[in-house]
């Protein structure tokens, strides 16, 4: 008896991405069938949304504050030091704003989710669930993708702001730049498919990072050791789901606007 | 031993309710690594206890995932209520279980919420809220199990025992017409264990619903075909005291995946299969 079976390894691999694909489709039509648990998604909102809060504001001020910081003398260098808000307000909209945001939300609510769910599946409440005729998909998952898409928008904003602010605190104290000046640039420099990419990539983002959790929840097993393995796995598929998605997402954005 | 077994006879309520099988197994077969259930089959008929015995791993909570649908057999037939499991979709499944009931052997009660709302769970899962129709009916199930009391309280705030029990009135609170038992005495001290068989007995006797209950503890299985729930005494009672009674349960073995013995206490103790001695001693 082989010890290392390719095959089953890459049926395993299969088996598992066809799982995922179903319970994330599943996870998006479920928003067109009753039951809709809308206090369960409003409970998700607070939890991915307002709980996520305080590191993404921090994360975001302190993206855009170091970007300006280590982007100035290099502009100095051309004589574009002016330019540091047009530069910090791009980076952060189209891309470290939604990647950023999306990292600390999956380090923060796919883990959570793979915790809670992985929790339930081993001491076999989900089966209790289904065994009352309550699908777990509906009541569990789909609230928790919808809450993540719309708070992953919304996050994503906030974080782009408070990293342009982090950005003028640098150019104001720091580099001497005029507030004016800087906030003008900052803004001028952003056109419709900038925003559009800049808000686009964290709907795609908290659907992954939801899914992802849920998915590696509800395939727990094995006790308290298979709930551990699930919640890391969770953190790393998201984490690297979120930035290949993230390169593919923008070549496919930047083809279409035309870049 | 023999004491044990109760004189039969089929009262009128049972009789008329008799005309047909809550669930039929026909040739199931179910392998994981292994073969674990091999071509089994047995009818559970309306108002009749079943009780699965066997040693663990022989297949007996599996049996009872797969009346629920919960898992797919690889072979065979599965009827439930008339309706065939094997082959319905999740999202059907979803109906046909909300007319059965399912204690779990770790209770699988939802920790996050309280007792009440863990009893009332189905009932808000229809109305969204907990009414003053739905609060009253979680405090007559909490009464059936003895546990009004409890009802603002977490499951982590409760004994194993009292866990068992919620679980129990959470799965009859919709009077179902079948109620699945998954060793509900399991990891009990022996006097929790005979209030939780207590309570299993007065759901058959009282509410005569049909039931299949796995345990491993064969003082569990034979108190409940020795005992009958007096109404009057409200409690349990040997039924050994001149009248004649019908207790409506059956044993079922398990053995490697087999059903090596179905029948009656009476018909189990006469058995001379030498692993069924050996497993009765």
């Amino acid at each position: 008896m082989p010890i290392f079976s390719p095959t089953e390894i890459a049926k395993e691999k299969v088996g598992a991405v066809q799982d995922y694909s179903l319970l994330a489709g599943r996870s998006l039509t479920n928003i067109f069938q009753q039951p809709r648990y809308f206090a369960d998604t409003l409970l998700q909102a607070d939890s991915v949304g307002v709980g996520s809060l305080p590191i993404v504001i921090l994360t975001g001020f302190f993206t855009g504050a170091v970007l300006a910081l280590q982007t100035s003398s290099t502009l100095q260098q051309f004589g574009s030091l002016s330019l540091t808000g047009k530069l910090v307000s791009l980076s952060m909209v189209r891309e470290l704003g939604p990647v950023l945001t999306g990292l600390m939300v999956a380090g923060r609510n796919a883990t959570g989710m793979a915790s809670e769910l992985g929790s339930m599946k081993v001491s076999e409440q989900i089966d209790a669930m289904r065994a009352m005729g309550v699908d777990p998909t509906k009541k569990l998952v789909t609230p928790r993708v919808v809450a993540s898409v719309v708070m992953m928008f919304f996050l994503s904003i906030i974080s782009d702001l408070v990293g342009l602010a982090g950005g003028f605190v640098i150019s104001y104290f720091f580099l001497g730049l005029d507030a004016n000046q800087y906030w003008t640039t900052a803004y001028q420099a952003l056109r419709f498919g900038d925003v559009f990419m800049g808000l686009g990539k964290p709907v795609v983002f908290g659907f992954i990072i939801a899914s992802i959790g849920c998915y590696y929840g509800m395939s727990a097993k094995g006790g308290t050791q298979g709930v551990g393995f699930a919640t890391k796995q969770s953190m790393v598929a998201a984490s690297v789901l979120l930035i290949v998605t993230d390169f593919f997402l923008t070549r496919l954005l930047m083809g279409f606007f035309q870049y | 031993m023999s004491s044990l077994a109760p004189q039969v006879e089929q009262p009128e309520s049972r009789a008329s309710q008799s005309d047909g099988c809550v669930i039929r197994f026909e040739n199931v077969e179910i392998a994981f690594d292994h073969p674990v259930l091999e071509g089994i089959s047995f009818q559970l008929p309306r108002g009749e206890t079943k009780i699965l015995l066997g040693t663990a791993g022989t297949g007996k909570t599996l049996t009872l995932k797969l009346a629920l649908g919960l898992l797919k057999p690889d072979a065979g037939r599965i009827t439930v209520l008339g309706e065939e499991v094997t082959h319905m979709r999740e999202q059907d499944l979803f109906e046909l279980r909300r007319k059965i009931g399912m204690v779990f052997q770790e209770s699988a009660l939802f920790d996050s919420l309280t007792v009440e709302e863990n009893v009332a769970y189905r009932l808000i899962e229809e109305t969204g809220k907990i009414t003053d129709e739905i609060h009253a009916r979680v405090l007559e199930a909490l009464r059936f199990v003895e546990l009004e009391h409890t009802v603002n309280l977490f499951p982590a705030e409760l004994s194993g025992g009292m866990r068992r029990r919620v679980a129990i009135a959470r799965a009859i609170i919709t009077r179902p017409e079948v109620l699945l038992y998954d060793s509900p005495t399991g990891g009990l001290d022996p006097v929790t264990s005979n209030t939780i068989i207590e309570l299993v007995v007065k759901q058959r006797d009282v509410y005569q619903t049909s039931s299949l209950l796995v345990t491993h503890r064969l003082q569990d299985a034979f108190t409940m075909a020795s005992h009958y729930f007096d109404r009057q005494q409200n409690k349990m009672v040997p039924a050994t005291d001149g009248n004649v009674r019908d207790l409506h349960t059956k044993f079922l073995i398990l053995r490697d995946g087999k059903i090596i013995f179905e029948g009656t206490v009476a018909e189990l103790l006469r058995c001379t299969d030498p692993y069924i001695r050996e497993y009765l001693s």
